[in-house]
């Protein structure tokens, strides 16, 4: 077991990697009541196209596969594995990404029982035809809760109008054609390949101590036998760095118009810690330019193109990566004609040395207050170490970034092949 | 475990609740303001948060004010309105990087407080009202919120619920104001609402964090004091029917999906010797994954992705949801009630009555470990004017036996079924 220390936050690490590959990491705060655990692999919606674990063949899974299968792992042959959380006074939940299938409990009491129950659940599937086709219509309803949700629809709508054919433009739970697909045997497939613990991560952190739940978790593994595990050949179309197209639409029964600016980012052939400086970049420019502050979000403001629900976020992962902004607006046309020419004139504004001393002022501030939060900090770590980044340095990061190399950065990042526009319009 | 280590004085014009804890890297302030909910108030309430937060006489715009708050670390600011009960409350919440985490010099806290003080009592004024290009541009987007609310079918489905089920009943005004309402406000008249509410609304004022008791008030006498008379801070007293008919009431949408709501009368209020059944009986009906709801609507038919029941503390209402396709209403409607039924028969087990506990105990431990949910317990304790420890609270729980469940569940009598479906039947 490693530990690593990190005064400036006054925050330690205690991390291993299991003889199986399963990388494990411990927070110990013990001045906390409750204690939070994430159990992740790195296998998400845009994993479609892969060799399964054992064979030569690649193959291609139905959309939404990786969704479907969280939440086929709750069900076992004799019970529902909430139930057992529920015994041990927990409560448990789970979520899929483009990337990341996460199972994660949050406790104020019986915590190794429940670190064991998360671990154990999540290593031991079972999966049959019957129970697949039940969950069938649960996730339709899912599903269908999405299709009306305006915003959801802008979101997906927006990607979907930025990649050719790369998967993320593809729905996380899928659709509710796609989901018909599913077979049992297609669910261990999956399984087999992505949940192997070379594949995965485990973040506890709360109230713990570090050595005993270290060798508690080792013991637990050392009980259990995986098969050896190669690299796991994963297959992405080839994407082009431009757009898909330039703008799009759909129609719905909204009573205010939906607009959003989509741009890809060029995320090919960074290392960590580049992607890292390039989202804290992409991030605080956008926020020093659109949040509440910034002069282009005061100008849309005051000019009546958006209201309180305007947003932006930006996205960057190892296989693709992408910036959106947009919300409400009575006027879509002008205001998407104005957020686009906004987006060019930012590439030829210059910030002052005060300006960017402020913007990461600020930056620093949101990070600290993240900190308070248990689960920000397993999420958030587990993330940035799939990256190759720790979580922990991303302030003395922040605090290292010069005004020149934001410049850089600015010069090479807007470009109007990679945008696109588009709308969620009333129905007529 | 104590609900938290707290210091409660009364000051000039308002209480002052100081929690100090070493948990958390950050100060959170919060303040509430307190009337009686009415539709006569309810408009301007609504607008109020907003306009406030936009320009005070020292930082007299938007982007100046949000500046200063970014000079202090991005120290972040929120307000909004609410109802609980028959009172309606205006909540300023604030939280600032703790200093000993930066290299800084001077209080942050202090620079942070001292915005506060500006935003709540000095405004930027102009001709006996706000700026006008600020009430303008808030009552313009407020507007367009209010027209928007039909975009999320879940919240304008709770609304509508409201409508039918509170008609009448001061519960029944919507919390963001009503239209007819928000046309004829003047900017005249919401200053001057806002000068009488500033001094008659009931005020309490909340620190958390590593912060000293002394401290927090040597700041407060400067930054919160105010002429004006402080009450009791109990909450104003909701009216009570028992219903002599339930009522059925179907309405169409362009959607995908229906969304069918239940509205409960409880007759039980917050600290009420009821309270506790009440909390373990919704734990058994639908609180959670494990109850009732979630396993028969959704795991055994399959009927929807969610499928939970909530209550509301300080009016006596409980309110069930599910999402279902439109064609399955008759069956889902009739698996619910028929699990409030079981309920009433003692349909079910000591193990859930506990497991029911443990969750609840759970949760609240969850939450009061987050600065804001601590606050916002503590704060239900000052509306129902019933001070509790946690201990107290555990312990009234624990006693809580199956009889007494079974007892709240014949208490709880069904008001109005609501069910938001699309235009034609079997569509989907």
């Amino acid at each position: 077991m490693k530990r690593r220390e990190f005064k400036h936050i006054n925050e330690t690490i205690y991390e291993e990697k299991m003889d199986n590959g399963l990388q494990v990491f411990l927070l110990s705060k013990p001045e906390m009541v409750k204690t939070y655990g994430i159990f992740t692999t790195n296998y998400g919606s845009i994993d479609q196209t892969f060799t399964p674990l054992g064979k030569d063949e690649e193959v291609t899974v139905p959309e939404g596969i990786a969704h479907f299968l969280e939440h086929k792992l709750f069900e076992k042959e004799d019970r529902d594995v909430f139930q057992d959380f529920t015994k041990l006074g927990a409560s448990a939940n789970a979520f899929t990404s483009f990337t990341k299938t996460a199972y994660l409990f949050s406790a104020t009491s019986h915590i190794y029982e429940n670190v064991k129950t998360l671990v154990d659940f999540v290593q031991d599937p079972y999966f049959s035809e019957e129970s697949v086709e039940k969950e069938k219509g649960i996730i339709s309803q899912e599903i269908r809760m999405y299709d009306d949700q305006p915003d959801w629809r802008g979101f997906f709508g927006t990607i979907g109008s930025l990649y050719h054919k790369h998967p993320v433009k593809i729905d996380i739970a899928g659709t509710v054609d796609s989901i018909q697909n599913i077979t049992k045997d297609d669910l261990y497939t999956c399984y087999e390949t992505f949940y192997h613990p070379s594949n995965m991560v485990l973040f506890i952190a709360g109230n713990i101590d570090a050595e005993e739940m270290m060798a508690y978790v080792r013991e637990n593994q050392n009980n259990k036998t995986f098969p050896e595990a190669p690299e796991i050949n994963r297959r992405f179309p080839r994407e082009p760095v431009s757009a898909f197209k330039s703008e799009d639409a759909i129609e719905m029964a909204v009573s205010t118009p939906k607009a959003y600016v989509g741009m890809k980012e060029k995320v090919k052939d960074l290392s960590g810690e580049e992607l890292l400086r390039s989202e804290l970049f992409a991030d605080m420019l956008l926020d020093y330019y659109f949040s509440t502050s910034g002069k282009y979000y005061d100008e849309l403001y005051q000019g009546g193109l958006i209201d309180d629900s305007f947003h932006f976020e930006t996205e960057w992962e190892r296989e693709f990566g992408f910036t959106i902004l947009g919300g409400d607006s009575r006027d879509p046309e002008a205001f998407l004609k104005r957020l686009k020419t906004m987006m060019h004139t930012l590439r030829k504004e210059s910030i002052g040395d005060e300006d960017f001393a402020r913007m990461k002022r600020k930056k620093i501030g949101e990070f600290m207050r993240a900190l308070n939060s248990l689960e920000f900090i397993a999420n958030q770590y587990t993330h940035y170490h799939m990256l190759g980044i720790n979580l922990f340095d991303v302030l003395p990061v922040i605090e290292s970034l010069k005004k020149e190399e934001m410049e850089a950065f600015i010069e090479n990042w807007i470009q109007e092949s990679q945008m696109t526009t588009f709308q969620v319009k009333p129905k007529q | 475990m104590k609900i938290a280590k707290q210091y409660t004085e009364e000051m000039k014009g308002y209480r002052l609740h100081v929690l100090p804890s070493n948990k958390y890297k950050t100060i959170s302030i919060v303040v509430k303001l307190k009337a009686a909910l009415s539709k006569e108030t309810i408009t301007k309430r609504a607008l109020l948060p907003n306009v406030l937060q936009k320009a005070t006489s020292s930082y007299p715009s938007s982007r100046k004010l949000q500046g200063a708050l970014e000079d202090l670390y991005g120290t972040a600011l929120s307000a909004d309105a609410a109802k609980k009960g028959e009172s309606h409350i205006l909540t300023f919440r604030m939280e600032v990087v703790n200093d000993r985490y930066l290299k800084e010099e001077g209080s942050l806290l202090e620079k942070a407080l001292q915005i506060l003080n500006e935003v709540l009592y000095h405004p930027k004024e102009e001709e006996g009202g706000f700026l006008p290009s600020i009430f303008q541009r808030e009552k313009d987007t407020l507007k367009q919120r209010i027209h928007s609310v039909k975009d999320d079918k879940m919240s304008y489905a709770n609304i509508r619920l409201m409508d039918h089920m509170c008609e009448g009943e001061a519960y029944g005004v919507h919390a963001h104001g009503h239209l007819e309402d928000l046309e004829d406000l003047s900017n005249e008249d919401l200053f001057s609402y806002y000068k009488e509410l500033v001094e008659s609304d009931d005020m309490d004022v909340y620190v958390t964090g590593d912060v000293s008791q002394k401290e927090v008030e040597d700041l407060s006498r400067e930054y919160f004091s105010r002429d004006g008379l402080q009450a009791s801070g109990e909450g104003w007293k909701a009216s009570d029917k028992q219903v002599e008919a339930s009522r059925e009431i179907i309405e169409h949408e362009e959607m995908s999906q229906g969304k069918l709501h239940i509205g409960f009368r409880t007759h039980t209020l917050f600290g009420e010797d009821d309270y506790y059944p009440l909390q373990v009986f919704n734990g058994i009906f639908g609180g959670f994954p494990s109850s009732k709801l979630f396993m028969n609507v959704r795991e055994k038919h399959s009927l929807a992705y969610y499928a939970a029941s909530r209550f509301e503390s300080h009016k006596g209402l409980l309110f069930v949801f599910s999402g279902i396709d439109p064609n399955d209403y008759d069956q889902a409607k009739s698996i619910i009630l028929d699990q409030k039924k079981a309920i009433e028969n003692g349909e079910f087990t000591e193990g859930e009555v506990e497991e029911s506990k443990q969750q609840i105990v759970h949760q609240l431990k969850e939450t009061m470990e987050h600065p804001y949910g601590l606050v916002e317990i503590l704060y239900h304790q000052q509306l129902s004017g019933k001070k509790i420890t946690a201990d107290e609270i555990f312990d009234r729980l624990e006693r809580v036996t199956k009889e007494d469940v079974v007892q709240i569940a014949k208490k709880i009598q069904l008001d109005t079924i609501y069910f938001l479906t699309s235009k034609e039947k079997g569509d989907s």
